[in-house]
């Protein structure tokens, strides 16, 4: 047995070499002259300056702006705290979280009391950072959002169809509207 | 379901039934007797990296050496990788001042990345240094990867040789595994991945201040590279807290699919490589599709459950009908992007092979759900099972079926012409009996203790679901947990550390003596008597074996847990 470990150590530094720095090393080259966009996070800009990445979601509050999902990560999109609530289906706590966030909803959107509410809406996503909304959830804001922009309903349905990422090949994943490509896009039409 | 999700997973199946057969092809070139690709420039500079190694690359090993060259390697990563994180503070590449990993999670992390469990009682972006992911984690993402293949192949070996001493060499079989096919393959997927969206670079978080004024910290790293691997080599450990639900790691639904078809690609395919390497295509056959109907059946269930609304959240108001404009189910946990169906697609796969990387939280989850999740794990990890562990996994299970059919036909039991006799089957046994012992064991103490109940989230049966998966995916070496659990006490960090000791080396040892011991008998010829094993009966008979074996031992378990709560809710 003792025998194996001159060649157990020396592996391990063979592979930790070749593994664990070259390979990084090399694929972070490539990625940084070939698609440094992408590789740096898809950081969105505006007037020259970051102001979030297309691919997490970020907190919006404000009625003129289209709500993201509810978040479990830190107090709600910390990019720096990712995960989920982790809250069992059987769990009264997120039957409760669920009943409370439909009737803000519903006050918020001008919905009858009764209504019920996209499920994306109420419920948090795995990684806290979810930047999209599903379509059903974004029409139903659009009234809002309209209204208080003093835009026409029609035209705020334009934005959202045209910051829908479909599926991949018309099959994988689903359909789901992002929420700060479409909220920039909001500010950008006035 | 919908007309695209049906299309998904008819694309993924289409797909791997392309690629599989062929990489199978390729293995069996890799680790057979003649030559293989790359002979000629990477074979010379693996033979001098062995040599400096102290390694004779034409000499064979006997069971017993090659099972101290496996353990010596381990227990050399595992004293490795706790110093890397314990002293990450003091080495460079560490742009967000990440401190020394505390002694505990930093053994626990040791243990669970060295037999490719990957279970993580941290959270990447608060804990690691770019440093301590790249050249301490993703090392062991290739090379616990590599050794359970090579126990595979050596126990291929033991099957196909006749009277032989030798099963091969296990520092070459690890080189060879790294070279020709891990790190190839990683590398190609890395720069999908980067160019779709994945993060690939050495930066820290960089703080933005978002539309509304807020500020958010956006973490960098290279993610990539590692995610690659993760899911390649069956690992399974994020970069990031949230893991493939995280948008840097799996940014997009084209890169969702890419990592089933990484996690899937070669436990699938080492099936095959075993029936060109046994000689035999049909016994690669019947073992790959007693993988995938175990798989299958794993998915439809999963699809049925979280496609289905939750009543709970219906009562409360949330629509969970599904519609061209939104999936179907509960949300709880789970990406837009992804949907319910991709959730439901995702959770099978990574529990079904060892992988433990996540898309939606299993958690939240619905009882049938995360029960079938939890139970793809119970079954050893052999639909399709890890890289390697899944094929001597399922060959261990096919001792037992040929053993089975051999007390009921009353005659010795043989498997491509090596007879089983008691010194195979008290080995099986072994294998068989020490994951569950450590799963069911460690779970009642818990269960019954102050320090086992204070790190749940939910009471109830889905809080004995919680403990049960806990230790059921460290001791399947799977990684995937109901993050509910909170396993950052001292109890939970050391007992989920010796499940996954068990569940690989208890294993893996046994497999070499199983194929030291058949390596060493004389073929004897197929006769009227001989139970043919290359057909779908025995394919079916094999399926059977592996959920009674499981079923039994359990069941009681399984009832107490997501079948109350789903009955409940």
């Amino acid at each position: 047995m003792r025998r194996q470990f001159v060649p157990a150590v020396a592996m391990m530094l063979a592979f930790t070499v070749l593994c664990g720095l070259l390979y990084p090393l090399a694929i972070t080259g490539l990625a940084q002259i070939g698609f440094s966009g992408a590789a740096n996070g898809s950081i969105a800009e505006r007037d020259g300056q970051a102001i979030g990445s297309t691919l997490l979601g970020q907190p919006f509050s404000e009625p003129g702006y289209f709500w993201p999902r509810p978040s479990a990560a830190g107090d709600g999109y910390d990019g720096a705290a990712s995960g989920a609530s982790n809250l069992g289906p059987s769990n009264p706590e997120l039957a409760k979280q669920v009943r409370t966030r439909a009737a803000a909803y519903r006050s918020a959107n001008g919905l009858a009391s009764d209504a019920l509410v996209p499920a994306d809406a109420v419920t948090a996503s795995g990684s806290g950072l979810d930047p999209h909304i599903s379509i059903a959830n974004a029409r139903l804001q659009a009234e809002r959002v309209a209204e208080e922009r003093g835009l026409d309903v029609a035209a705020v349905r334009t934005l959202i169809d045209a910051n829908t990422d479909g599926r991949a090949l018309g099959l994988l994943g689903e359909p789901g509207v992002n929420v700060l490509q479409l909220n920039l896009a909001l500010d950008a039409a006035g | 379901m919908s007309a695209a999700n049906w299309g998904q997973l008819g694309l993924l199946v289409i797909t791997l039934a392309v690629i599989c057969p062929l990489l199978g092809r390729y293995l069996a070139a890799v680790f057979g007797d003649g030559p293989a690709p790359g002979d000629r420039w990477l074979g010379r500079i693996e033979r001098r990296v062995l040599r400096w190694c102290r390694v004779d690359p034409d000499a064979e090993q006997h069971w017993k050496a090659y099972a101290a060259s496996v353990l010596a390697f381990s227990a050399t990563a595992i004293v490795a990788l706790y110093g890397l994180q314990r002293l990450q503070g003091l080495l460079p590449l560490n742009p967000d001042d990440q401190s020394a990993v505390g002694a505990a999670t930093a053994w626990n992390t040791a243990v669970s990345f060295v037999t490719n469990t990957n279970w993580q009682s941290y959270a990447g972006e608060s804990t690691m240094s770019h440093l301590t992911q790249m050249a301490g984690l993703a090392v062991q993402n290739f090379v616990s990867a590599a050794a359970g293949i090579a126990v595979a192949v050596a126990l291929v070996r033991g099957l196909v040789r006749s009277r032989s001493n030798t099963i091969g060499n296990f520092w070459v079989d690890l080189t060879r595994t790294v070279t020709r096919v891990l790190l190839p393959i990683a590398a190609l997927a890395a720069i999908v991945l980067g160019a779709s969206g994945v993060v690939q670079n050495l930066s820290g978080q960089r703080i933005v201040t978002t539309v509304e004024g807020a500020t958010q910290s956006i973490p960098g790293g290279p993610i990539a590279s590692q995610v690659a691997i993760k899911q390649l080599g069956t690992n399974g450990g994020g970069f990031l807290n949230a893991n493939s639900a995280h948008p840097f790691e799996n940014p997009t639904t084209f890169t969702n699919f890419l990592h089933l078809v990484l996690i899937l690609a070669i436990p699938f395919a080492l099936a095959f490589a075993f029936g060109r390497l046994a000689g035999d295509r049909r016994q690669g056959w019947v073992v790959a599709a007693a993988m995938a109907t175990l798989l299958a059946v794993g998915i439809g269930i999963t699809t049925w459950a979280e496609t289905s609304p939750n009543p709970q959240l219906t009562a409360a108001g949330a629509d969970q009908l599904g519609t061209s404009d939104q999936s179907a189910g509960s949300m709880e946990g789970k990406e837009v992007r992804f949907g319910t169906a991709g959730c439901a697609l995702y959770a099978p796969i990574t529990t079904g092979t060892s992988t433990g990387a996540v898309d939606c939280a299993h958690d939240s989850m619905s009882p049938a759900g995360g029960g079938a999740a939890l139970f793809s794990i119970l079954l050893g990890e052999v639909s399709p099972g890890g890289v390697g562990s899944g094929l001597y996994g399922m060959l261990v299970f096919v001792l037992l079926a040929v053993f089975i059919a051999g007390l009921m036909v009353g005659r010795t039991p043989e498997y491509l012409g090596k007879r089983i006799q008691a010194a195979e089957v008290k080995l099986v046994v072994l294998y068989i009996l020490f994951v569950p012992f450590a799963v069911l064991v460690f779970s009642a103490i818990s269960i019954v203790s102050r320090f086992g109940l204070e790190g749940l989230l939910n009471q109830g049966p889905h809080g004995l679901s919680e403990m049960v998966y806990a230790f059921a995916s460290a001791g399947n070496n799977n990684g995937s947990a109901f993050g509910g659990l909170t396993v950052t006490n001292t109890w939970y960090e050391t007992t989920l550390g010796l499940s996954m000791l068990i569940g690989r080396f208890t294993l893996m040892v046994p497999v070499l003596a199983i194929a030291g011991s058949l390596g060493r008998k004389q073929k004897v010829p197929a006769s009227a008597g001989t139970f043919p094993t290359g057909t779908p009966l025995f394919a079916g008979l094999l399926v059977g074996v592996v959920v009674i074996v499981v079923g039994l031992t359990y069941f009681p378990v399984l009832a107490l847990g997501p079948l109350v709560e789903h009955l409940g809710l």
